[in-house]
């Protein structure tokens, strides 16, 4: 039973193969589009690789990078054969790859799915690589003159001057921390052995931020030393004042950045998903009609269950391509008199 | 003696105009691409408007835009004379508009000179300008609740951050002003009170800066108050130290990032203003070679090309009687008409001779 069956005239196929070939346009350059974004993903992670653990999360671009190429390639293909399509003569020339082509770009779709699916996995992956990745970076922001993390402190502070950002989940991290070198403490100032007595590991905390934490939209002088204590400056009250430093945490803030860009790609995807589904369908049409007369176009030749079974039989069948090409010219449906027919028009 | 003859057979002939055809073309791009440039310079010089006092600088980038404009449409009329040019019936009608053409073309080239030395000249009305408007910036830094002044702080903040720059000569200018608001100072504080009372205007000035001075590339965390005391801070040397905040001035930063921009530029606009000569050259020669070729008996036979057709003396001495004519012409008394107009036959006749040799020059 064939599903969703439409009657095609002459006319109505070549429209048909027009669509076809604008589709396969807007899917080379759906593909461009993504492969520009796979790339702009890459260099972005490798940008801020300082800042996250060690984890596996180049993958996901480089996979976005080649399924960008092969949809230009595979909807490159299929915009010549659309326009070739039209005409009958040339139409025979693609009728042996037209199958194993359909094949593929079935198996491509899948691909597509499968990233679509990658990203969102990706998305847990990159918080806890930056959680670790930021903790490390923070807790090595002093260690200046150490080599291999003397570069810490400049990347944290611009960092979060320029995501607006402050702390792993917010300011109050740095208050865990010892962010300040012990070459610039004064040992001998009794204020600075208090506090560092004071706690079990013999770091010097305090309730300061770095000056990279400051809101430039705050309309009062940037208070970055004792933050929590409110009669240390005048007119303040730390519970709420929120404006005065930076109140989103540079997890969350990276965190968001790289969900826009999956988001635009995941956008792309599944638009190249949708018009490949019309294409694969539509193709399928082409490949049943007779060039030059009426016939029937359908969504599926059979029902859903019939095709699933031709289609699994197609693939175990691959590996003996050769044979049925050499005995049936590698399309079951047209025989040599009719091809004879249509290169000397219906009349002979 | 023609200026600079070459000759021209029909084939050269045809060769001038295609390459003068794609040669317009060429300088259309460029026309464009200063077109382009203005509007950059203009977006960029825009940006920073409240930290500049006057808007004088602001004449190149307009000028540019005009000129590419400008550019743009005669060089698009450039190429369709081209077209028509080997045309015998379609070429006269453009006969008209090549005088003209001509002074649009050198009018712009004479433009675009005109923007290269101004981009030079107006350094330093720019540094002025942003002198002053720094200056500004800086003493209503604290004044962020002031209608028309609220921005400053965040402008300033801003800047400072993005040029990595502090103050307008250096950081000491903030000492001079208060930029600490009236609003979060303690007046009840000892401190405070002696502050406000050691100088003249009773303004609460510290030898702090704010936090957008401080420089990221400092192994130390920033050092923001009481920077000349050296014993304020442990391992500190004043004098010495130089990492801790950014040491160039902002106004500094800002002059040579805008001339670093025009200067980049300067290559690219002396290339168009060769490209557009050439075009006015090519067009000449096609022009006479092409009339030459059509007051032969055949039109595909050889004819000579030529800038002037006498040389320069000689064609500024016919282009001063020719002036004075039209002006004698002009002061013609209009009570010895009778006479007047005998002498006007003459004198147009005259003027008729006079003018049929310029128009082929």
């Amino acid at each position: 039973m064939a599903v969703l069956k439409v009657k095609f005239t002459k006319t109505r196929r070549d429209k048909l193969a027009q669509i076809l070939w604008i589709l396969n346009w807007i899917s080379v350059v759906t593909g461009v589009i993504l492969f520009s974004l796979g790339l702009f993903l890459k260099v972005e992670l490798k940008k801020r690789e300082e800042l996250m653990a060690e984890r596996d999360i180049q993958y996901v671009p480089n996979m976005l990078i080649a399924v960008g190429l092969i949809a230009c390639i595979i909807n490159f293909l299929g915009g010549k054969i659309c326009y070739d399509c039209v005409d009958s003569t040339k139409f025979l020339r693609w009728k042996l790859i037209m199958l194993p082509y359909i094949v593929c770009t079935f198996f491509f779709t899948l691909c597509v799915l499968v990233g679509a699916l990658m990203c969102y996995t990706m998305h847990w992956e990159l918080e806890e690589a930056l959680n670790l990745g930021l903790m490390q970076a923070m807790r090595f922001y002093k260690d200046t003159d150490m080599p291999g993390r003397c570069f810490l402190k400049h990347t944290v502070d611009t960092l979060q001057i320029q995501f607006q950002c402050c702390g792993n989940s917010g300011f109050k991290d740095w208050f865990q921390i010892q962010w300040i070198s012990n070459r610039y403490l004064d040992m001998s100032k009794k204020e600075v052995i208090d506090r560092l007595r004071s706690n079990v590991e013999g770091k010097y905390l305090m309730d300061g931020v770095p000056f990279s934490c400051c809101n430039i939209n705050s309309p009062r002088p940037c208070i970055q030393q004792q933050i929590t204590n409110n009669s240390a400056h005048f007119n303040y009250e730390h519970q709420t004042e929120d404006q005065n430093l930076w109140m989103k945490g540079c997890r969350q803030a990276l965190l968001e950045y790289y969900t826009h860009i999956m988001q635009s790609i995941g956008l792309t995807l599944s638009v190249l998903t949708g018009v490949r589904y019309l294409q694969t369908s539509l193709e399928n049409v082409l490949r049943q009609g007779d060039p030059d007369s009426e016939s029937d176009g359908w969504l599926l030749e059979n029902s859903l269950m019939e095709t699933a079974r031709t289609n699994l039989s197609i693939i175990k069948s691959l590996g003996k391509s050769n044979q049925i090409n050499t005995a049936n010219n590698g399309d079951p449906n047209i025989d040599v008199p009719s091809t004879s027919k249509a290169h000397y028009g219906p009349d002979n | 003696m023609a200026l600079l003859k070459i000759k021209f057979s029909q084939q050269r002939r045809v060769r001038l105009a295609q390459g003068l055809w794609l040669l317009s073309w060429l300088a259309v791009m460029c026309g464009a691409f200063i077109f382009c440039l203005g509007v950059y310079l203009k977006i960029e010089l825009l940006r920073r408007d409240e930290v500049m006092e006057n808007t004088e600088i602001h004449v190149v980038p307009n000028l540019l835009m005009l000129v590419g404009l400008a550019s743009i449409g005669a060089n698009w009329v450039a190429s369709r004379v081209c077209q028509d040019s080997l045309d015998a019936s379609r070429f006269p009608r453009w006969k008209v508009l090549l005088l003209g053409w001509y002074a649009v073309a050198a009018l712009l080239c004479c433009l675009l000179l005109a923007v290269v030395v101004l981009s030079y000249v107006l350094q330093g009305r720019l540094e002025e300008s942003l002198k002053v408007g720094l200056r500004n910036g800086i003493r209503f830094y604290k004044d962020t609740d002031v209608p028309g002044r609220c921005f400053q702080k965040e402008t300033i903040d801003r800047l400072q951050m993005e040029f990595r720059c502090c103050g307008n000569n250096n950081f000491k200018d903030w000492f001079e002003v208060q930029w600490v608001s009236n609003r979060y100072l303690d007046f009840t504080s000892q401190e405070v009170k002696d502050r406000i009372r050691s100088n003249v205007d009773g303004r609460y000035l510290l030898d702090g800066v704010p936090f957008s001075c401080c420089n990221p590339a400092s192994p130390r965390p920033c050092l923001q108050n009481q920077l000349t005391d050296s014993r304020a801070h442990y391992n500190y040397e004043y004098q010495s130290e130089e990492l801790n905040l950014y040491s160039r001035g902002c106004r500094q930063a800002l002059t040579d990032y805008y001339m670093g921009l025009m200067n980049s530029t300067g290559p690219g606009v002396l290339s168009v203003i060769l490209i557009q000569l050439s075009v006015l050259l090519s067009m000449r020669y096609l022009q006479t070679a092409v009339e030459g070729a059509m007051a032969l008996e055949t039109p595909e036979g050889e004819s000579e090309g030529y800038i002037l057709e006498k040389d320069v003396k000689a064609t500024y001495a016919d282009v001063k009687a020719k002036a004075l004519d039209l002006l004698k012409f002009a002061q013609v008394d209009p009570a010895s008409e009778a006479a007047g107009a005998e002498e006007g036959e003459k004198e147009a006749e005259a003027t008729a001779k006079a003018a049929t040799p310029p128009p082929a020059s």
